[in-house]
């Protein structure tokens, strides 16, 4: 079986905007904000540099950030939720 | 139509149809030191008609139409027909502007500056808009703010002030030269006045000011001012304009561009005097 693969927008489809605790997302492709917290801004920003896996995408969130143990089973369930909302594709 | 009348609010050219002379005649008589819109061509065109032509004599009963429908949109008596109008011209902006991000909120101007003041209906906006500017700020609108995408500037829409129920008697004895159309007793909004924004107001429409500060005033509580965090401002934002959605990346530029630009600033007040009181601390403070 071959590992799912996460893949954020292409270049340019998506429009950031910080406001405090929150980012708000504007979605080119549907036209739809979206209001997000941490770690999904991060997420997003790391898919931004090409797809991944969960281990890439794990590994390349620890350059930057102190994660632990705990921190697959929560970017699993984080990604989960940015599929469901159409931000993120699985392949 | 058989009647018709033309006039530009702000950047917004109506013309407004009617089976009846009646309301048309209170409409030229209000508007009447108005601008006619650009080239005489009306962005949106209204119409309020007789819903079977019999019902003209009848049983007169406005029904409103227009580019955009609400098909929901209820019948409302002759008398009302002012009310319909007016209703009718805000449903059409509401629907159908894209030049501008339309904020549901009322815009006063001092040097240059605009503060927008935005909230549920009930919560004071024509109201403290209308305080304000008899208090030397220059009127800019007690319904729309727009939101220029291209410059972030804030135009005025300066129509007939709604004045409902209490705000009436608020109103005139701010403003007792101010002209007033007909009380419309026991509308489905209450009871409704309109009042003629001042000379200042209408001449000035075409000066777009840059904005300042964002007030969520609400009516019927203790004074109380406290600052709205960024992302709360931005969400109540898009709840409160009408077409954000449809503006897209534009709406969604020039809606986060003033979020970062501009305070925003919750006020809770007892009474008039107060919430002038809170908002001209506030605005000294920036």
């Amino acid at each position: 079986m071959s590992e799912t693969i996460f893949r954020g927008p292409p270049d340019g489809g998506l429009l950031i905007a910080p406001l405090d605790e929150f980012t708000a997302v504007y979605h080119r492709a549907s036209g739809i904000t979206h209001l997000l917290t941490e770690p999904a801004p991060q997420i997003l920003a790391v898919l931004g540099e090409g797809a991944s896996s969960l281990d890439v995408l794990l590994e390349r969130l620890g350059r930057d950030y102190d994660l632990d143990d705990g921190t697959r089973e929560a970017l699993a369930a984080r990604l989960e939720e940015l599929v469901e909302v159409r931000l993120v594709e699985r392949t | 139509m058989r009647h018709d009348f033309s006039v530009r609010i702000g950047p917004v050219g109506f013309r407004i149809g009617s089976d009846w002379r009646a309301p048309i005649t209170e409409l030229e008589s209000l508007y009447r030191d108005y601008p006619k819109p650009h080239d005489g061509v009306a962005d949106f065109t209204v119409r309020l008609f007789a819903r079977r032509s019999w019902r003209r004599i009848i049983r007169p009963s406005v029904e409103i139409g227009g580019d955009y429908m609400l098909p929901e949109a209820a019948p409302l008596p002759l008398r009302q027909g002012l009310l319909a109008a007016e209703m009718a011209m805000n449903l059409q902006m509401a629907l159908g502007a894209r030049r501008y991000l339309l904020l549901h909120a009322s815009a006063v101007e001092r040097d240059g500056r605009a503060l927008l003041m935005t909230g549920i209906s009930g919560a004071g906006k024509s109201t403290l808009a209308t305080l304000l500017a008899a208090r030397g700020w220059r009127f800019m609108g007690d319904e729309f703010a727009l939101l220029d995408p291209a410059t972030g500037l804030i135009h005025a829409f300066p129509r007939l002030i709604s004045l409902k129920n209490e705000a009436i008697a608020a109103a005139e004895s701010a403003w007792p030269d101010a002209r007033m159309g007909p009380l419309l007793p026991a509308t489905p909004k209450g009871d409704i006045r309109h009042m003629v924004p001042d000379t200042r107001a209408i001449t000035a429409m075409d000066t777009p000011a840059l904005p300042a500060l964002l007030v969520f005033p609400r009516y019927g509580f203790e004074p109380e001012t406290r600052p709205v965090p960024p992302a709360e401002a931005f969400v109540r934002m898009t709840q409160a304009s009408t077409n954000y959605v449809a503006l897209g990346e534009a709406g969604f530029r020039a809606l986060t561009g003033l979020i970062a630009d501009v305070p925003s600033v919750a006020i809770d007040y007892p009474d008039g005097a107060s919430a002038i009181e809170q908002v001209e601390a506030l605005w000294s403070a920036l």
